[in-house]
């Protein structure tokens, strides 16, 4: 076992606690950033798709794993993101800008999904964003002399300071940037007073109010983070695509990025990763076993909805802790070896709340 | 012109008259206990005052401001904190992360400043770091600071739940059923943590009690509800001896 031990506040504060985080996420930036060099024009491309599920997936993880607040509509977000970019860069905007202004119009947006939705929790916020979703996609399609409806919209090619970017590469660095730039920001916000609400809310809402946290404000701030950071995916996704049409946003995407934070590990950051490396390389595994199954099934629409949903149920009974869980187990039990009992996590039960206002 | 004013505050909940027209006042600096048989309606008042609930009718003056139609999260920021009945802790946080929400009220810095995690803010984090320590030590939850709610006993969470609502730096601070559920010996640590919070922090406290022993020891005045009406008020030893308040005890068991 290691014993940290602490000599000032600031450890706590800190992102990387100790010698042994600075070693292995420094090790991880440079594996990352050594990947093209390794990788061929594919993979990188896959581990490109991957990175932009994330850094959707830190967006999506905000809202769902740290203020409670389910989402089955953000593919929405990411239209917007996606649609914005591409316009505006069309239209000339600088790249970088036009980055910008897809974040902040999606997080407009997304405050404006909140606020109507404040007053809905669990099953109904769920419907809800899916019914807004709905609307974006038939908003996109329907709208066809802005977007060009399902004939679609060619993505005008990225350029950053006059510099086209053109190859895999570059795109794969970019992305990576932004990624790291994501992941800084939402774990500033979550080791401050914003991130603290947040939690609050998720837990206890009569509490959170009690303690003086403003339920609107926060519950809004959180939707329009979201979908703010969503955006941004939305927009590094659109250059993945090279054309963008409306049913490239469907409810399976929706569906895939809560799968991504469910599996990763509700409520941690680091689960989000996971969750965005199995969601990117799902495809791949359900083409494997498409060959293998028979073609009645494997040739059946909606398999792979189907799967998607039997796994996010399977995750929620079994490791509702997500691989982040799982993880945290495996490491304990080396930890303890060999004192590691079965109950060592298992949950307790919590407590009855007879006067629960809702 | 009393601290807390409560005046013919009322609501009902689909007839029931949860609280019906009760009045009374608490001076700075007091320990006050309200009591009463399950169902009384103490919890209720608990909620009117902290403005989880707005009244039918009555008002509620709070150092000198009606705060009557203010949500909760307004009631907060003026000094006064509150505890439940039931727990209602942030479970899958840890202690720290708890007490650290009880600070809630005290930020100063905004959301894109926390964005970029400025100097300022890691200041500001620091103090109240330092601010909730002083909880920790006073409370002696210094062992449990790493762990989360859902990993506590019962009674551990009864004393964090009284942590967060100090780390608000309450003027006056409403306790629903402090010792309930504790064993002797926690409720008699909980009697003497009141007294501290009292006596050298300078807080005024409201107390839903049962148990007259703590009452008797750490509250200077009582009123007795029932059936959400004032049945009796006045020190200790008169209020356990009113004939109304034995009847209504005795009835409702
Ligand atoms: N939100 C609510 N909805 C309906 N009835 C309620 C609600 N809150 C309290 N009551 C009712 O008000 C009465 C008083 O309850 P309560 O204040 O919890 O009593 P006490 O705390 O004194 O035991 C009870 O009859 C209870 O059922
Ligand atoms: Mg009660």
């Amino acid at each position: 076992m290691r014993f940290l031990f602490k000599t000032h506040y600031n450890q706590d504060i800190d992102h990387l606690k100790h010698g042994g985080d600075r070693f292995w996420y420094g090790l991880l930036l440079v594996l990352a950033a050594a990947a093209p060099a390794a990788l061929g024009t594919f993979y990188l491309g896959e581990l490109n798709l991957v990175m932009i599920y994330a850094i959707a997936g830190v967006g999506l993880m905000l809202l769902v794993g740290y203020t409670g607040q389910v989402s089955l509509g953000h593919a929405a977000f990411l239209a917007i993101g996606a649609y914005t970019h591409s316009l505006l860069l069309g239209a000339g905007l600088p790249f970088l800008l036009s980055i910008v202004a897809a974040v902040l119009v999606s997080a407009l947006v997304g405050a404006g999904v909140g606020w109507i939705a404040l007053r809905m929790t669990g099953i109904y916020l769920a419907i809800a964003t899916l019914a807004f979703a709905m609307l974006t996609e038939q908003t996109i399609s329907r709208a066809e002399w802005l977007t060009g409806g399902f004939r679609g919209l060619a993505v005008p090619r990225a350029s950053l300071f006059g510099m086209p970017l053109t190859q895999g590469w570059q795109h794969y660095y970019l992305t990576l940037t932004l990624l790291v730039v994501t992941l800084f920001a939402a774990l500033n916000i979550l080791r401050s007073s914003t991130g603290r609400a947040m939690v609050a809310i998720r837990d206890s809402e009569i509490s959170a109010e009690s303690v003086g946290i403003n339920l609107a404000v926060y519950k809004t701030f959180a939707f329009a983070l979201s979908a703010g950071i969503t955006g941004l995916a939305g927009a590094l996704f659109a250059h993945r695509l090279g054309y963008l049409s409306p049913d490239a946003f469907t409810f399976l995407i929706s569906l895939q990025l809560l799968l991504m934070v469910v599996v990763g590990g509700v409520g941690s950051m680091r689960g989000v990763i996971y969750g965005a490396l199995f969601i990117g390389f799902l495809p791949q595994l359900l083409a494997i076993a498409r060959d293998t199954l028979p073609p009645r099934i494997a040739q059946a629409p909606g398999l792979e909805p189907g799967i998607f949903g039997l796994i996010l149920v399977l995750v929620i009974l079994f490791e509702p802790q997500g691989i982040f869980g799982r993880w945290l187990k495996i490491k304990s039990y080396f930890q303890l070896f060999p004192l590691y009992r079965r109950a060592t996590h298992r949950r307790q039960k919590t407590y009855l709340r007879t006067e629960r206002l809702r | 012109m009393s601290y807390l004013a409560v005046t013919d505050l009322s609501i009902s909940f689909g007839g029931i008259r949860a609280v019906d027209d009760v009045s009374f006042e608490v001076e700075e600096g007091e320990v006050f206990a309200i009591i009463g048989p399950n169902g009384a309606g103490k919890t209720t008042l608990f909620n009117l005052v902290s403005g989880i609930y707005s009244p039918d009718a009555g008002s509620v003056r709070f150092a000198g401001r009606d705060i009557t139609s203010l949500p909760a999260h307004r009631i907060a920021p003026l000094g006064l904190a509150r505890t439940f009945q039931n727990i209602e802790l942030f479970e899958h946080a840890t202690v720290l992360q708890n007490l650290l929400i009880g600070r809630h009220v005290h930020r100063r810095s905004t959301a894109p400043s926390h964005l970029l995690f400025l100097p300022a803010v890691r200041r500001e984090e620091l103090e109240h770091r330092r601010r909730v320590e002083d909880v920790i030590d006073l409370l002696e939850l210094a062992h449990y600071r790493e762990q989360r709610i859902a990993n506590l006993p019962y009674g551990v969470r009864k004393v964090v739940e009284v942590g967060r609502a100090l780390c608000l730096e309450p003027k006056l601070l409403l306790l629903d059923e402090p010792t309930s559920g504790l064993n002797p010996e926690e409720s008699e640590d909980m009697g003497f943590w009141i007294e501290d919070i009292n006596r050298d922090l300078g807080v005024t406290v409201v107390m839903v009690a049962h148990d007259m022993g703590l009452v008797s020891r750490v509250a200077g005045r009582v009123l007795a509800l029932n059936e959400g009406r004032v049945i009796a008020e006045g020190s200790p030893a008169d209020v356990q001896k009113n004939p109304a308040v034995v009847d209504a005890y005795l009835g409702a068991d």
